[in-house]
């Protein structure tokens, strides 16, 4: 590879997505923010933000064929990185309301569930428990991290989903906690996602971005 | 393993420049929004917010270029309020680059706005801004709060705390809390009114109006605010963000 790695920000229509842009730069990509089909499948990594709600942006995400896009990347183990509501449709399901029969990607098994805090949304800066060989936190293990949300994925149930992705080790889960212990973020070979938000999380947050872009080399 | 409490400048800005004067020694503009945001994401602030006090409809092309300039070089969260009346305004700000929009009179005279923006775009994305006083001589409310308008200057006659809980109903993620008794007096937030607002939401709560001196922080989070908010201390330096969360960690509070 010569150069910055290639960067695509999947514009599925979701949300403030020019910080993620600009932080991924600064993170050292070259970063383009479409929905071009050919462009998200062939870029070094894929970002796929998401913002507001569970069904929305499964609608959304869908709507620029981006589950296939996702797959066909896995399947060649080219890396994609889920921002936020883009970890949570990474899973099989939520309960927010108006979800009804919407389906997340099913990347990973879980439902996403609203959190039993007393203050909800859970909003700010939040510590992270990080396994002990992660790639992504390294550097910024013991960071706060910007979270804003109100649902959550609180149990981590996972078994190998076929021999293809066998080969890569098992994933890498990180904790975060409010009212209950919640998936903050999730390494698994060539995919990850945070639910906090990267590009918002000031100098912690680029160092992170750093980690994934330096990785997709 | 607890969220941290925020601390948020907050900067009034007219046509794309600050106004009410700041006083930072080094900066080469200190009425541009972009650097002061950058000084004080530098600082340690959690989030930022701008109040855009522009008058006319043409000079909100000016704010729209500022909100986007912000998000493209400063990297933690950016609340826009002040005159949002609309789905469309809304969609315009979090185009630009706006994380968060406050929304205040608009939803007064229409609640039903603070539900349209919900659907569309999420809880998280709409803070209630209130500006409540206690009810002057001879009026009342079954809180003792009402809800003002014009910086204070107008009682509505509504119940501030009232109001508060039917907005969250409604859809808001979050209510800035802006004591109009206390603006200005840096003799400390109204915890009282706080805590009759904490028992009625249960969203992030911002504590605003009053702020003075370090000591008055940690009340404010005791009584129930998750964030605290200030504008005048911060940019004449009376006290610096990172005096604020030295002050709160020093009495146990969770700071960034």
């Amino acid at each position: 590879m010569t150069g910055r790695p290639e960067v695509v920000v999947l514009d599925h229509g979701s949300g403030n997505v020019r910080s993620a842009v600009r932080a991924l730069e600064r993170a050292g990509a070259a970063v383009t923010l479409t929905a071009d089909r050919a462009a998200a499948e062939d870029c070094d990594g894929l970002v796929v933000p998401g913002v507001g709600a569970f069904a929305a942006v499964a609608a959304g995400l869908r709507a620029v064929g981006g589950d296939r896009i996702v797959e066909r990347r896995l399947a060649g183990g080219r890396p994609v990185l889920g921002i936020c509501v883009g970890l949570q449709v990474l899973f099989q399901r939520s309960t927010e309301r108006g979800a009804g029969d919407a389906v997340g990607l099913g990347e990973w098994q879980g439902t996403v569930e609203r959190l039993p805090a007393a203050v909800v949304p859970h909003m700010g800066w939040n510590t992270v428990a990080t396994p002990e060989d992660t790639r992504l936190f390294a550097g910024v293990e013991e960071e706060r991290f910007y979270f804003v949300h109100s649902y959550a994925v609180r149990h981590w149930d996972h078994t190998v989903r076929d021999v293809a992705v066998s080969r890569f080790p098992e994933p890498l889960v990180t904790w975060a906690e409010h009212g209950t212990r919640f998936v903050a973020a999730v390494e698994d070979g060539p995919l990850a996602a945070t639910q906090f938000h990267p590009e918002k999380s000031g100098d912690a947050g680029a160092h992170l971005l750093r980690n994934w872009v330096v990785g997709l080399g | 393993m607890t969220v941290a409490v925020r601390v948020i400048p907050c900067l009034d800005v007219d046509a794309g420049r600050v106004v009410k004067g700041v006083n930072f020694v080094g900066l080469r503009d200190a009425g541009d929004p972009v650097e002061l945001a950058r000084r004080y994401g530098e600082e340690g602030a959690d989030e930022l917010t701008f109040l855009d006090v522009t008058a006319s409809a043409d000079s909100r092309e000016t704010t729209y270029e500022v909100v986007s300039r912000t998000a493209e070089e400063v990297f933690i969260p950016l609340t826009v309020g002040g005159g949002v009346r609309s789905v469309d305004d809304v969609d315009r700000l979090l185009r630009a680059g706006a994380d968060k929009v406050g929304v205040n009179t608009a939803a007064i005279g229409r609640p039903e706005l603070i539900a349209e923006i919900a659907d569309r775009f999420g809880s998280q994305v709409l803070v209630l801004s209130v500006d409540a006083r206690r009810c002057p001589e001879g009026t009342s409310t079954p809180s003792g709060y009402e809800v003002t308008t014009h910086g204070g200057r107008r009682g509505t006659g509504i119940d501030a705390v009232e109001w508060a809980a039917r907005a969250v109903s409604l859809g808001a993620g979050e209510v800035l809390l802006n004591s109009m008794d206390a603006d200005g007096t840096k003799a400390g937030f109204d915890l009282e009114m706080l805590r009759d607002v904490r028992s009625r939401v249960s969203v992030p709560l911002i504590a605003s109006g009053g702020a003075g001196h370090l000591d008055h922080f940690a009340p404010a989070v005791r009584a129930g605010a998750d964030a605290v908010l200030a504008a005048s201390v911060f940019h004449f330096r009376e006290m610096t963000i990172g005096d604020v969360k030295a002050a709160m960690r020093a009495e146990g509070i969770p700071v960034r």
